[in-house]
């Protein structure tokens, strides 16, 4: 590792790890933090002026989906690490629905390979909990674990067979490792396309019910706390899946959650205000105000850890079509930040403070990795933010092949202005470096 | 006054200005079904194109010989469900739409929402003939057309819409006409059967089908497919005739004066019995002959068509 030496100097740091929020300075050795404090001393190193922004760990995303390897004309590893770098990302989770999934060791190792030689930023894969990601038999995964898989999931899918889930969530102990789990009671979200509510009902689009989330982490959840295994619940959108969350955590369960940007701002009536458009077409699907307001709440408590992408970038040929034949799924990563701090902070929602948190300390807890916080010592990941500049969305901009974005069009604030990965500059100014 | 809407894909989105100037039209238009030469050169040069995912005869037919009567040319292309999938994308289709030179283009299809996105694509009007489960504006337009002329009016009147309004367009047009021209809608159905939010929009949901039935103006009974029985939302066709089928007995709960009406294609015995289907009150028929005069008027409005 390079031992170059770059201070960060006269920003407003903010690093809810370590509960700061004050004008600081953040040194940089190499890849790791040398110091955070005021008015450190350059002695030598490179001067990066802040004043007037926001110096924070960089982002952490615990769900995307790369589509690398098998279907790289909708994003490859590279290009989904560059929407990072852009968005201020500089660790994702990849999940496993690749072609071929990532079902054993040496697809593992390929994505790591693969981050190795052309990602921006840290790439980190998940296994897939089933060979195929078929919901019959356990893949290998202490074989993966081994390999550099930290986490678990047949995320695209349910894991419909109880059974299997529970197997999946005992064997994983033996690592030490979690299974995330995509909520999904496949009887009863048959078909949906959208959520199951008076706006389905009037637009006539086959409804997803909230319970079909529900019942599966209930389900979920019992399963967590019989076997011990730890369970991370992903793209949390109903109220129901926040009060069993809240309840078994309660009662000690080791279990986190996450919530995507887009049901945190949208609702189902986005669908009916574009007009069908597809890019409202997610799943799970963007709910009703009640489970929106509940979902805030959740994530300003702390009931809900962290906020993840669910990025799912699709051709534009995937979505340039009837609604029901439009595959489901968004981008998000450039977008996450200046949509929460525009939509949640500005707001009066959510602090900013708590904003980072679970863009940062909150997926860092989830993983147990020496991530997302400016300590001397620990890896020199930072982005600068800056609160006041103010751009419209423009999808033929972004760094992702992706340009299924739903806030296309929308104003907002709060972009990224530089991001470091590992000590090295790799945005800046609206470019990747 | 011309129709402040550029293309008509749902009566949600339509004032009751724009309802009222196209059942008025209507009117004027539908006497010349009944000349001895049914034709006037309105639409001479036009080319409206028939667009149809799913077969429709009554529809597809009704729209033509309202085009004809007008004398534009029509086009019609029609694909099934399964080779739209396979083949030709909808984004594709339109171009040649564009390339053909289509004024108008009329679709039907089997998926919600269709013919927003078709509009987003195409410069000429696009009229909804019918879009999944969503909407059938002109059969919404077409029952307005029917109560209207037999009633004198809308507003104030109670139109009870039973069977299957979870899947049907003809009910969500019905319901926001109506609601629109000042009518008070009832729906009544299986449980199973019924979407979620209709009281929201001001419906009332009813138990049972002779609650609303009870002193009602009109009935509108809707098709039930036989595939929802396969669907699990109701246990036989047997069952579903028996407490949500509209038969005498129960159509005696309305006023004197009830007008029976059904979209068609009717299933006999099923959802209504053919006694008061072919009885003094139904003006089924009627219906499907309105139809043709609102679509009429539709074409008038939406291209811009001179006076003779
Ligand atoms: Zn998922």
């Amino acid at each position: 590792m390079s031992e170059a030496r770059l201070l960060i100097r006269g920003g407003r740091v903010v690093d809810p790890s370590q509960e700061l929020d004050a004008e600081m300075d953040v040194l940089i050795n190499g890849d790791r933090i040398e110091a955070v404090g005021p008015n450190l001393e350059a002695k030598g190193a490179e001067v990066l002026e802040v004043k007037g922004l926001v110096v924070a760990p960089g982002f952490i995303d615990l769900h995307a989906h790369l589509r690398d390897p098998g279907q790289e004309w909708k994003e490859d590893i590279g290009s989904g690490s560059r929407a990072a770098a852009a968005g201020g990302y500089t660790t994702i989770l990849c999940m496993p629905n690749t072609s071929p999934p990532l079902d054993e060791a040496a697809r593992i190792a390929y994505v790591l390979r693969r981050a190795q030689d052309a990602a921006m930023v840290r790439v980190l894969p998940v296994g897939a909990i089933s060979r195929g990601l078929e919901g019959q038999h356990l893949a290998e995964m202490g074989d993966m674990h081994c390999a550099g898989a930290v986490a678990f999931s047949d995320d695209g899918k349910p894991v419909a067979d109880a059974g299997l889930m529970r197997r999946a969530l005992e064997y994983a102990t033996a690592w030490d490792t979690f299974i995330i789990a995509h909520a999904e009671e496949p009887a009863l979200a048959a078909h949906g396309v959208m959520h199951e509510g008076a706006v389905s009902g009037r637009l006539g689009l086959r409804g997803i019910p909230a319970a079909a989330e529900a019942v599966m982490v209930a389900r979920d959840l019992m399963l967590a706390e019989m076997t011990g295994g730890r369970l991370h619940l992903a793209h949390l959108s109903t109220r129901e899946s926040v009060r069993w969350l809240e309840q078994y955590r309660s009662r000690g369960v080791a279990v986190t959650a996450e919530v995507t940007p887009h049901h945190l701002v949208l609702t189902d009536e986005e669908v009916a205000r574009t007009g069908f458009d597809t890019n409202t077409k997610v799943n799970p699907p963007l709910r009703s105000p009640e489970h929106r307001e509940c979902l805030r709440r959740a994530l300003a408590e702390g009931i809900i850890d962290a906020v993840a992408t669910d990025h799912a970038p699709h051709h534009p040929d995937d979505k340039d079509v009837e609604y029901d034949w439009a595959a489901f799924g968004v981008i998000g990563m450039e977008t996450a930040f200046p949509v929460l701090y525009t939509h949640l902070v500005q707001a009066g929602i959510l602090s900013l403070a708590r904003l980072v948190e679970a863009l940062t300390w909150g997926p860092a807890r989830v993983l147990r990795r020496h991530l997302g916080s400016l300590r001397p010592g620990w890896p020199a990941d930072v982005v600068v933010v800056d609160l006041k500049q103010e751009r419209t969305v423009d999808p033929d901009a972004f760094y992702s092949k992706g340009r299924n974005c739903p806030f296309a069009g929308w104003e907002l604030r709060g972009w990224p202005r530089y991001t470091i990965s590992a000590g090295r500059l790799v945005f800046a100014d609206g470019q990747i470096l | 006054m011309p129709l402040k809407s550029h293309d008509v894909l749902a009566l949600e989105e339509m004032d009751a200005e724009d309802i009222r100037l196209i059942l008025d039209t209507a009117d004027s238009l539908k006497e010349i079904m009944f000349r001895a030469i049914k034709k006037v050169p309105t639409l001479r040069g036009k080319t409206v194109v028939t667009l149809f995912y799913e077969p429709s005869t009554r529809t597809r037919t009704s729209f033509e010989l309202a085009a004809k009567y007008m004398s534009a040319d029509t086009v019609s292309i029609s694909t099934t469900t399964s080779s739209i999938q396979k083949g030709e994308t909808l984004r594709d289709t339109v171009r040649t739409l564009e390339a053909m030179g289509a004024d108008l283009v009329v679709m039907r299809h089997p998926v919600s929402g269709s013919c927003h996105y078709l509009a987003r694509c195409l410069d000429a009007p696009v009229i909804n003939a019918g879009d999944g489960m969503h909407e059938h504006p002109t059969q919404g337009l077409l029952d307005l057309f029917t109560i209207r002329e037999r009633k004198g009016r809308l507003e104030g009147l109670t139109v009870a819409i039973v069977g299957d309004i979870l899947h049907s367009r003809v009910a969500r047009s019905d319901i926001w006409g109506l609601l629109k021209m000042g009518a008070r809608v009832r729906v009544a159905g299986p449980p199973t059967l019924l979407p979620p939010g209709l009281e929201d929009v001001g419906v009332r949901v009813c138990r049972t089908v002779e609650e609303a039935l009870q002193d009602a103006d009109v009935v509108q009974v809707l098709r039930i497919q036989r595939e929802r029985q396969r669907g699990g939302y109701f246990p036989s066709v047997r069952e579903y005739a028996k407490f949500f089928g509209v038969n005498a007995a129960r159509l005696g709960l309305a006023k004197p004066d009830v007008l029976l009406m059904h979209p068609g294609p009717m299933n006999r015995g099923v959802e209504i019995t053919s006694d008061i289907a072919d009885g003094p009150r139904a003006v089924i028929r009627e219906q499907v002959t309105n139809g043709v005069a609102v679509r009429m008027a539709l074409l008038y409005l939406l291209l811009g068509g001179r006076e003779e």
